[in-house]
């Protein structure tokens, strides 16, 4: 062994030296030493692209670095492939779920479960199911195994990947943005898991951006910053802000950043009465309504699954329903391509599967919702000076980091590709922005920066409907908040009205007079 | 031997891998020959100086170029859209009648009847794949539709020869009357290469390849292909992308059609001499060509000198008719396995 170990104590669990890795235009990682240890859970923290995700990656034997090595209990390892990393122990829940859409939940664990999938002879999923049910009871992990994956949320998505992580007996658990997907009580669970396995001597790495649950779950954090660490410190004793001066080298501000809440002015969009029926044939909406002031920021909060991405598809034009909905006085009608023209523009929830084709440059998802017309075409044809010229200026000034704009979006790193269908919809001047989850996987610095641009146009007069499980996100930015419960929406309340507790009883189903302080919440 | 995988392969590496597969189906073709009792080498050498080695073999492979060009590039796109048409022949089928009905029965003055026919054929071939993109919308998958079609086309053409339009003057023979002088292509003199139809088929590869990078729809086409979701959300209309496309490459293939019967046969004639499976082996030069239109005025020769070698062998060596497909089938299987070593990097030797 090349490492000089200290006599007296044990080797650490994982340790990294000198791991870099170089894509082509980028030094993803430069050098990183990294360590832990058994019974630890260790934050990885860094801005978007700061190389988290590129580490794992080598950790989990899908890239391979160009220098350094990993070792694991002092014993040095090549992880050729995934495959190789589960026989060493190590387990990965990805940022985005890696799932057959098209087989049910033990189908999958059956797939990637190595010795756990064995006792079902030709149908392995069989064998699986009960040891799925048994941990899914153990960790309070609630999934269906027979459920087939293209049914399930989000967060039963992420709930299946660390079930199958679990299953394959992993001593080193990486979990890259856990929690991005998950609504707070399912988060609660997960960090629940997450202690008992550190106090069952597995080591964790955890990749967040919010350094709330950082603070909560992680016993030590390690900062990476373009590719390097540029710190590490214990998380007791240290706060949010130390936490985020360390990652983007300047202090950060959490304080509310709305103003005083907004005078209502002007209607800018009136829904009434909307009703609509969700995926699974049950009623998504009964009878919604509010309006949307010009310049008004309206949160929405909601358990996920309460009718919230309804309400967004009905307003996107992607999803029918009955009702009336008028925008600036005219009815809103026609499907996406016409409302975007009209003014609506939508960050939807899901990027990867709707937000951009991953396969495509970014220039051209950057066009996705201009191609056809003028400047972006000609006619039938496409200009294609025009659409590189137009995704040079969004890429810069919305600091997407990218190689270049002919790289496949697919590269980015998570944030990036939010950043890149922000810089998309908000391009022209939208009237009404849809913004579901808007800050989802976003460092502090791009958050912030997502906020402001977000204030910006409803300064220059948009309104922002704004979904989040994020309730901070939510009590920081908007000037009313309603609570979908069921399909209905409960208020809006004015935001000096509402506290992180009283929003969390109205979620949970509480009728808002039983909630002192939002008793008096005027429905529009 | 372990695979890596790639993060995205280039353009070279996809070529080159692609030439690969082709010689390692050579390769294996040669080792059934053994297997036969011929020698490869003679096999290869028959071929080869059959077909590009004198005017009579490359007047053959031009011929056999021309539908499998227009075939092909229209299934570039259509594969493109993930649109997979294995209906090629039956479209081929449908212009072919659709052109032949017009030849025979629409009197048209001699200049307007050529273009005509041309037009024709692309509706029979178009409207043949747009049942399939209906169906399709009634989620029935378009790779049986397609498939189950070629049947019908085969069965509609013997109806049609047999019953309707069996000709006056030709006995026992089961084929149509000849077409009028004004609706015979002209040909390149002393060969079966009527080069209208495949200046026509030039045009369309590189008119095809156009569409797919520079104009709106193929844009549109392409989002639909590699991302429906995101198709979805920005009120890009699936059904309608599919219908265009069953339109294009069915349309492609009933020139295909056209061109058979206006530039060789002058007649509607039984299925399985207007089309020498075309459709089938196009499915090959989209392929090869990887989905781009303009590489299928590469690979639709390079695929034609293996239909006409092929029609070699059943001659000089008395091989079975079947040895073309043989040789389609083994290039197809190793094209398919070719794609691992696309997306992988292989690191071959011991572990660490
Ligand atoms: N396969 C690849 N080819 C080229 N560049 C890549 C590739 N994978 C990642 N990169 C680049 O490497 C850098 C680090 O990316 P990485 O995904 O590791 O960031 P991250 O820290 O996980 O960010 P985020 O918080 O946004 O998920 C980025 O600039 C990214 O564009
Ligand atoms: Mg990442």
């Amino acid at each position: 062994m090349t490492q000089p170990q200290p006599a007296s104590s044990r080797p650490p669990a994982l340790e990294l030296r000198g791991i870099t890795k170089r894509f082509p235009g980028v030094v993803a990682n430069d050098s990183v030493d990294l360590t832990v240890d058994g019974g630890e859970v260790l934050a990885l923290l860094g801005e978007n692209g700061a190389g988290k995700s590129t580490l794992i990656s080598i950790l989990y034997g899908l890239y391979q670095p160009d220098e350094g090595t990993v070792s694991l209990g002092g014993q040095p390892v090549r992880i050729g492939s995934p495959a190789e990393a589960r026989k060493l122990g190590i387990g990965l829940v990805p940022q985005h779920p890696l799932l057959v859409s098209r087989h049910s939940v033990a189908e999958n664990l059956a797939l990637g479960g190595g010795q756990a999938s064995r006792g079902g002879g030709l149908f392995p999923a069989r064998g699986v199911a009960g040891r799925v049910r048994e941990l899914s009871e153990k960790y309070g992990l609630e999934v269906d195994p027979t459920a087939r994956v293209s049914d399930l949320s989000p967060g039963e998505k992420q709930r299946v990947e660390i079930i199958r992580a679990l299953l394959g007996g992993a001593r080193v658990l990486i979990l890259d943005e856990p929690t991005s997907v998950l609504t707070p009580q399912e988060a609660s669970g997960l960090f629940r898991v997450m202690r008992e396995l550190r106090a069952d001597g597995r080591s964790l790495i955890f990749i967040s951006h919010k350094l709330d649950e950082v603070l909560d779950v992680a016993d030590r954090v390690t900062v990476l910053r373009r590719g390097r660490v540029v710190g590490g410190v214990p998380t007791a004793g240290a706060t949010r802000e130390s936490l985020a001066e360390l990652m983007v080298g300047r202090g950060v501000d959490f304080t509310r950043k709305r103003g005083a809440a907004l005078a209502r002015g002007e209607v800018l969009l009136d829904v009434q009465n909307l009703t609509a029926s969700g995926s699974r044939g049950l009623p998504a909406l009964r009878g919604v309504g509010f309006t949307l002031g010009r310049g008004e920021v309206l949160g929405v909060a909601g358990i996920a699954g309460n009718g919230q991405s309804e309400l967004v598809e009905v307003l996107a034009g992607l999803h029918p329903a009955r009702g009336t909905i008028t925008l600036d006085g005219q009815p809103l009608t026609g499907g996406a391509e016409a409302r975007f023209q009209g003014g609506v523009a939508h960050i939807p929830e899901d990027r990867i599967h709707s937000g951009t084709v991953p396969s495509m440059t970014v220039a051209d998802n950057l066009a996705l919702r201009g191609y056809g017309r003028s400047p972006l075409a000609r006619g039938l044809a496409r200009d294609l000076k025009a659409t590189d010229e137009r995704a040079r200026q969004d890429v810069e000034h919305y600091s997407v980091a990218t190689p270049g704009i002919h790289t496949p979006s697919r590269l980015l790193s998570g944030g990036n590709i939010q950043k890149l269908i922000l810089a998309r919809e908000l391009h022209g001047q939208p009237k009404l922005i849809l913004a579901v989850h808007p800050t989802y996987g976003l460092d502090i610095g791009a958050t912030d920066q997502v906020h402001r641009v977000l204030l910006e146009r409803t300064n220059e007069g948009a309104g922002v409907l704004l979904v989040s499980e994020d309730l901070d996100e939510l009590l920081s930015l908007s000037d009313r908040i309603g609570v979908m419960v069921g399909g209905e929406l409960r208020g809006p309340f004015p935001v000096s009205e509402v506290t992180r507790e009283s929003l969390g009883l109205l979620m949970g189903g509480a009728h808002p007079h039983s909630i002192p302080g939002a008793g008096q919440g005027v429905v529009a | 031997m372990r695979f890596i995988p790639l993060a995205s392969p280039s353009a070279a590496r996809v070529g080159l891998i692609t030439l690969a597969s082709v010689a390692v189906a050579l390769a294996l073709c040669a080792l059934i020959f053994v297997f036969y009792g011929v020698s490869p080498a003679e096999v290869y050498s028959t071929m080869l100086r059959g077909t590009l080695g004198d005017s009579i073999g490359l007047a053959e492979v031009g011929r056999r170029t021309i539908p499998l060009l227009l075939i092909g590039a229209g299934l570039a796109i259509a594969f493109r859209a993930q649109f997979f048409n294995i209906g090629g022949e039956g479209q081929l089928l449908l212009g072919a009648v659709f052109a032949a009905g017009t030849a025979l029965f629409i009197p048209l003055p001699g200049p307007l009847l050529l273009p005509t026919v041309f037009i024709m054929g692309a509706l029979g071939g178009g409207l043949w794949a747009l049942i399939a993109a209906l169906l399709r919308r009634l989620n029935v998958n378009e790779i049986l539709s397609t498939l189950m079609l070629n049947y019908i086309a085969v069965a509609l053409v013997t109806y049609l020869i047999a019953g309707p339009w069996k000709g006056k003057d030709v006995r026992g023979y089961i084929y149509t009357d000849s077409f009028p002088d004004a609706a015979n292509l002209p040909v390149i003199a002393g060969t079966q290469v009527h080069w209208p139809t495949l200046v026509l088929g030039v045009a369309v590869a590189l008119g095809l390849q156009w569409l797919l990078g520079r104009s709106t729809f193929g844009y549109a086409l392409r989002v639909v292909g590699e991302n429906p979701g995101a198709a979805r959300y920005a009120g890009i209309s699936s059904a309608r992308v599919m219908t265009v496309v069953a339109l294009i490459t069915g349309g492609a293939a009933g020139l295909a059609g056209a061109g058979e019967v206006a530039g060789i046969h002058h007649r509607l004639l039984e299925a399985g001499q207007i089309s020498l499976g075309y459709g089938f082996t196009a499915v090959i030069v989209a392929w090869l060509a990887r989905g781009n239109p303009a590489l299928c005025l590469i690979t639709a020769p390079v695929m034609g000198i293996i239909l006409a070698g092929g029609d070699l062998l059943k001659i000089d060596l008395n091989m079975p008719f079947r040895v073309v497909d043989v040789f389609s089938g083994v290039i197809l299987l190793c094209l398919i396995a070719s794609e691992v070593f696309v997306r992988n990097r292989v690191v071959w030797g011991a572990r660490a």
